[in-house]
Parts: structure tokens; C-alpha cells; sequence
């Protein structure tokens, strides 16, 4: 076969037509390079010399794949005012703890919401999921009014608390944690555990595949974000902010600017591709059930 | 009733625990999501400039910003315009596309949810966009199609207001196979394989037929889940918008409520009136939300 992916179905399976297969695996096909050529050009300028960078016609595969961008990148940034080595401190300390303080906080939340019952439960739970509903652009000016009211203004804690008490993850936990068999947490019961010594020694760690969920869709929002609006100290910034002046700084540094597009896209999609499975087992708890 | 309230309280006693778990992650929530909602529809009703204390003017904004404000309108237009192309077409795509992928063998279907998912986890590389419409000759966009002869010059893509909302729209819905995209593919893993036996021995004779009366009916809850999802982000068009086309946008043709939010907010200092458009952004993510769980109880039916 020249063909470079074969397409085998996984399963023989009654009522399918060779036809029918073989569309929709051309769409696939079709839709899935466009998906993926913005990124694969990413990726090759990176690579690519200053000249083949401004080349007319322009190319998508590098020629002469070179790493002076990347030295450039460095070089850029050694002049620069605040060290870089700063800015990746501040965004790794800022996914770092609102990653872990999410997870904690949220599985917490998720026990009692899927295993207990009392008072206020189903209320509680109703209002997370009527704010997966919202964007939070909507919150923006008050939130900024509560910050300063906290004195959380320009500190790292702007970003880090909030994102403690994002939705999703408290509700990805909590549909995961139902499938929890009760015996086992009845037999702790009966041996006298706590309720806060059950969800730590007993859920916590049978919910670890859910934890990669929260860790990974946490850490793709956190290193996104730029702390825009509640961070103004340059030593605090984060290297997404230092990213974008960089990218935006014109065609003196295109090569540099994809230097950093490359840097800046490798991390949270190779930490996709080492926890995959574990994302889509926790998914395939989670549905809008009451 | 007294005897109802007492039971109540004794029963929250017994479940002191729960409650004790529920509280930190509960209060952040108040103080940082419900607290926030609550400020901003109170707000909606001032006039108020972060420097004097906020002054009651009633519906003033709300009439203002639907009677008065042109540049709103276009904005409604526009963010109506993204989420009944971008919401239902990205809704449809994640459910295909994981689909399709389903069907795959193992090995290349981690690679192709890597594929169509990439995009959306990559970070805000959406800039990529900006060198493909670069408005010079050596933009992909514009020296692609020199090369072939479409075109004879290059076009400002991002500076004429005719190009502006398609490019949006497309960089949009790269960006939207996520984590409803991934919701898809784990349900369909979940969907029992004898129901499709059974099926096939009751006469469904196509894999169409086996799609609306199996598959989908066992995905409800999935299905509801992404179009929330879906739905949510296809109405807080902003990021892209402001990256793509700057901010704000030409003659305005790019704007959206949320940036003309972020306009009002952060630019014009006129925070009562930007929670208006906050609130009636709520309002109207709420509604489409509880039309749209409404017809999703429907299908297979």
C-alpha cells in the first residue's frame, strides 16, 4: 500500500458500506489537515532561516532548518529588562499552584456533591452547572472590584484563587466520583474512618485518572493566560504576556516571534499526548446529568 | 413547619463533614463567580466611573444601549451572527469528527483526536492566523494565491470589512474542537456494543440509521454537555477578534458584545453601562442555553 495512513475499522461491524467508509474517511482526512497545517507551519518557522522566513511564493516546509531563531529568542531576551528566566518563573509558579490548589478544592467539593446526601446538595451542584453557562467576560469589572477589595491587585494571587473555584473541574469530579462503588466507602465507615479521612485516603486516590483531566484543562487555561488586568508589575508578567510583545514587535523579530509560538504550543500539547487516555476516561463519565 | 426546619437543621448537623468539605471551594466560588454576577446586575442600573460612588439612574443604560447605541447593534448582530454559524457547525464537527474517529483503530485514533484537538489546547497561538492573512505578498494566504493567479496583488484581509467576519468565523472554528470535542469521543466509547447487535438484528440497515436510533440516544448526556460548551464560547467571541482584527476593529465590522464590553469597561471607564451589556450577555447565554437542552431532550425520539 503507497497510501500513508490505512484506514482499518477497529471492529468488523454489520452495516457498513465500503463507500460510506471511504467518504467519510476522506473528509476526516481533508478536515484534519486543516486542523493541523496552521501548526505544522508554526513549527517549520521555527526552523527557518530569516530569508526563507520572507520568501515569495511563501513555503510551508523549512528548506534549510536552522536554530538562530532560537538564539536570537535568547539573545532578545538576555537585553530585555526583567530576566526571561523571571517571566517563566511567574508562569510556572502561577500554574504550578492554581493546578494543584484546583484539584484539591475541587475534589473536595465533588465528594460530598456525589456521595453525600444533605440539605442544599442538589441546589449547590445546580448553580455550578448553571455557570458553566457563562463566560468570564461577563464577571470582568466586579471582579476586578472584589480583587482590590481582597488586595489581590497586582499580585499572583489575582490569577492563582480564582482559579481554585473554576466549574468544569468541580463537575467533571463530581460525575466520576458517582461511579465510585459505595461498599467501598461503606466499609470505612463502618471501620470508624472520618468523612475527611475517607475522601483522603480512599477517593482521592481512586480518582486519579480524573485528577490528569483537571490537571491538564486547568494547566491549558493558566499557561494561556496573561494575568491582563490584575498584573502590572513587569517582574510579576508572565511569559505569555513577554510572548506577545515579542510577536507583536514586527518583522525584525518574525524569526524570534516564531521561536516563541513553537515554545509557547509544545508544552501544553505535550502533556496532552502523555495523558490522553486518562482525559478521555474522565470525559466519558461527565454528561449534563442532575 | 417549625417541625420541618428543625428536622432540616438536625440534618445538616449530622452532615457537618459534608459541609466542612463543600466550604472552600464553595466560598471562592461566592466570592469570585456568584458575587461578581450579583455586583454587575446591580450595577447595571447606575451610572458609575470607578472614581464617584455609583448613582442610581434605573433602566437608563438598558434603554441607552437598545435605543441609542448603534455600534451595540452591530455588535448583537455580530456575536448572533458567529454563534448561529460557529455554535451549531463546531457543535455538529466535534460530534462527526469523533464520529468518524471512533471508528478507527486505536493507535490512529489517539493520533487524530491529537490532530483535531491540538489547535484548541495549543495556547493563543491563533496568531498563526495573522501570518497566513498577513496583508503583504508574503502572507501564506496572499502569496498562495498570487502564485495561482487568483489574485494579482495582495489583499488586506484583516483591514476590509467584507473579509474580516469570514476570517473570524474560520479562526474560530479551528479553535472550537475542544473539550466538547473530547466529552464526543469519550462517550462514544461508552455507548454498549450489543445495543448496536441488537439493532442490527431488529433491521437497522445503515450505519445513518444506526447513528439517530442507538448512538445518539445513548450519548444524550454527552451531547448536552458539549452544547453547552459550544454554545457558551460561540457567544464570547472576543480574543480572537481583538487579535485578529485589532481592537477596536475596522468601521467596527468585528465587534462583538464582549469586546464592546471590554470597550466600555476598561477603555471608557463607564462601568454601570458595560454591566449592562454584561447582563444582557447573561441573559442571553442563559436563554440560548435552556432553548437548546430543551431540543437535545428530543433526539432519537
Amino acid at each position: 500500500m503507497s497510501m500513508p495512513f490505512s484506514f482499518k475499522l477497529r471492529t468488523k461491524r454489520v452495516n457498513r458500506s465500503f463507500w460510506g467508509s471511504f467518504s467519510l474517511f476522506t473528509l476526516l482526512a481533508c478536515f484534519g489537515a486543516f486542523m493541523i497545517l496552521p501548526l505544522v507551519y508554526a513549527v517549520n518557522n521555527a526552523f527557518k532561516p530569516l530569508d526563507e522566513i520572507f520568501l515569495f511564493p511563501p513555503t510551508l516546509f523549512v528548506r534549510n532548518p536552522t536554530f538562530n531563531n532560537f538564539s536570537d529568542l535568547l539573545n532578545l531576551l538576555g537585553e530585555s529588562w526583567v530576566p526571561f528566566s523571571r517571566y517563566i518563573f511567574n508562569t510556572v509558579f502561577i500554574t504550578l499552584m492554581g493546578v494543584v490548589g484546583h484539584v484539591i478544592f475541587a475534589s473536595a467539593a465533588a465528594y460530598p456533591l456525589a456521595k453525600h446526601r444533605f440539605p442544599g446538595k442538589k441546589i449547590l451542584f445546580q448553580i455550578v452547572v448553571l455557570s458553566l453557562m457563562f463566560t468570564p467576560a461577563v464577571t470582568a469589572i466586579p471582579n476586578y472590584m472584589v480583587m482590590s477589595w481582597l488586595g489581590l491587585i497586582d499580585s499572583y494571587w489575582a490569577v492563582i484563587i480564582p482559579a481554585f473555584a473554576y466549574s468544569l473541574g468541580l463537575y467533571l469530579m463530581k460525575q466520576f466520583m458517582e461511579q465510585m462503588p459505595d461498599a467501598l466507602l461503606e466499609a470505612a465507615k463502618i471501620d470508624g474512618a472520618s468523612e475527611y479521612r475517607i475522601f483522603w485516603t480512599i477517593v482521592m486516590p481512586n480518582v486519579k485518572p480524573a485528577w490528569l483531566t483537571l490537571i491538564i484543562l486547568q494547566f491549558q487555561i493558566l499557561w494561556g493566560s496573561d494575568g491582563n488586568g490584575f498584573i502590572y508589575s513587569e517582574q510579576l508578567k508572565s511569559l505569555h504576556f513577554a510572548a506577545n510583545q515579542i510577536i507583536y514587535g514586527g518583522i525584525a523579530r518574525a524569526g524570534a516571534a516564531a521561536a516563541v509560538a513553537l515554545i509557547l504550543m509544545s508544552v501544553p500539547i505535550t502533556l496532552f499526548v502523555f495523558s490522553q487516555s486518562k482525559i478521555i476516561e474522565t470525559m466519558a463519565s461527565s454528561g449534563m446529568k442532575e | 413547619m417549625s417541625n420541618w426546619w428543625s428536622l432540616k437543621v438536625q440534618e445538616m448537623k449530622n452532615n457537618k463533614q459534608s459541609y466542612v468539605l463543600l466550604a472552600p471551594y464553595m466560598i471562592l466560588f461566592a466570592v469570585f463567580t456568584i458575587l461578581p454576577v450579583m455586583i454587575s446586575m446591580i450595577l447595571s442600573f447606575t451610572y458609575f466611573n470607578m472614581l464617584e460612588f455609583p448613582k442610581f439612574i434605573g433602566w437608563n443604560n438598558y434603554s441607552r444601549l437598545f435605543l441609542e447605541d448603534d455600534i451595540f447593534l452591530v455588535a448583537i448582530k455580530n456575536t448572533i451572527l458567529f454563534a448561529v454559524i460557529t455554535g451549531p457547525i463546531s457543535y455538529i464537527a466535534c460530534f462527526v469528527f469523533a464520529w468518524i474517529i471512533n471508528e478507527l483503530t486505536p493507535k490512529m485514533r489517539a493520533l487524530m483526536t491529537l490532530v483535531f484537538y491540538a489547535p484548541s489546547i495549543s495556547g493563543n497561538v491563533f496568531f498563526i492566523w495573522l501570518m497566513i492573512f498577513s496583508g503583504d505578498r508574503y502572507g501564506i494566504a496572499n502569496g498562495f494565491l498570487i502564485k495561482v493567479g487568483i489574485l494579482l496583488e495582495p489583499i488586506q484581509w484583516l483591514k476590509k470589512e467584507e473579509y474580516i467576519l469570514p476570517i473570524i468565523i474560520i479562526v474560530q472554528l479551528w479553535l472550537s474542537l475542544g473539550t466538547g470535542f473530547l466529552a464526543f469521543i469519550a462517550g462514544l466509547q461508552t455507548v454498549d456494543r450489543t445495543l448496536y447487535e441488537a439493532g442490527a438484528v431488529d433491521g437497522v440497515r445503515n450505519r445513518w440509521q444506526e447513528l439517530w436510533y442507538i448512538t445518539l440516544p445513548s450519548m444524550r448526556p454527552q451531547l448536552m454537555f458539549g452544547a453547552v460548551i459550544q454554545l457558551t464560547s460561540s457567544l464570547a467571541v472576543a480574543e480572537v477578534s481583538i487579535a485578529l482584527a485589532g481592537f477596536p476593529s475596522v468601521n467596527y465590522a468585528a465587534e462583538t458584545i464582549v469586546t464592546h464590553l471590554i470597550d466600555y469597561g476598561t477603555t471608557r471607564f463607564e462601568m454601570g453601562y458595560a454591566s449592562s451589556i454584561a447582563t444582557v450577555l447573561f441573559i442571553i447565554m442563559l436563554c440560548t442555553n435552556l432553548i437548546v437542552q430543551k431540543l437535545l431532550r428530543k433526539v432519537g425520539e
